[in-house]
């Protein structure tokens, strides 16, 4: 297939990325680059000078919402992205609502707790939509450790599964682009399989 | 009693048990984890009350902090 086709067929869906760090902010690069038509990301936190070393933001941006920053750097990239920014803290209770009409929920979240409750919500309240997890993706080298498994239709997971962060395995960028890179090429994987069974203008 | 857990076939010594109970059991050590039983999801708020018994397939991942 020619890359004009696949980008074609990508303008059509809508992917939801939960949070804009390292994970979300690389991911949704890599989704607006292949030609993802709408990306909905929601992060409540602002660029501290930290998040450099790994989130794709710029110094000058230190201090803006990640979400709003991230939706900039998108349309510098690929102006024909719609990108839609939510800078609320998400919750059990706002999930769906914000997530409505993704075909694809990426979790894009540091904290483990906070992945936990994306998941279980998005795999609760939004029955059939695939979520694409991260995790495990801690320090630097041992990259053959890093991989993709689909453990069934709605659970996909990229990331070493044994590595946590802490201060001894800091989170770098290598390791988690690569894991960011490996989601966004599950969220094409997903979506070049499907087909839109019907029209949102 | 026999589970499937991840796929593979695991002899448990007793004949039913709560989802916490397995934990404990198996000694699982990441705290966050995503749990399905017979493909249902299990929230976290009911590993005390869901049982889990003969012949289940239990599906588990461990949630890793970095982002």
């Amino acid at each position: 297939m020619r890359y004009s086709e696949v980008r074609d067929h990508l303008a059509q869906f809508r992917v939801g990325i939960a949070g804009a760090g390292g994970l979300g902010s690389n991911c949704a690069v890599a989704l607006a680059r292949s030609g993802i038509g709408t990306i909905v990301v929601s992060d409540y936190d602002v660029i501290e000078p930290a998040n450099l070393n790994r989130q794709y933001y710029f110094t000058s941006q230190v201090g803006m919402q990640k979400s709003t920053a991230l939706k900039e750097n998108i349309s510098r990239i690929n102006p024909d992205i719609t990108v839609i920014a939510h800078t609320e803290k998400l919750d059990k209770n706002n999930i769906a609502e914000i997530f409505v009409g993704c075909d694809v929920v990426v979790e894009a979240f540091d904290r483990d707790d906070m992945k936990q409750m994306l998941i279980e919500t998005v795999l609760s309240k939004m029955p059939g939509t695939p979520v694409v997890i991260g995790s495990g993706l801690a320090g630097w080298g041992n990259s053959e450790a890093i991989r993709y498994r689909k453990a069934d239709d709605t659970i996909y997971i990229c990331g070493d599964e044994s590595t946590a962060v802490d201060d001894d395995m800091p989170p770098m960028a290598p390791r988690v682009g690569m894991v960011a890179n490996m989601q966004a090429n599950t969220v094409v994987e997903i979506l070049m399989k499907k087909t839109r069974d019907y029209f949102r203008p | 009693m026999k589970i499937i857990l991840n796929n593979r076939e695991e002899e448990l010594e007793t004949d039913v048990l709560s989802v916490s109970k397995m934990l404990e059991m198996k000694k699982f050590s990441f705290r966050m984890r995503i749990i399905k039983v017979n493909g249902i999801l299990v929230p976290k708020e009911e590993y005390d009350t869901t049982l889990i018994q003969d012949g289940d397939n239990v599906l588990m991942l461990y949630l890793m902090s970095g982002g």
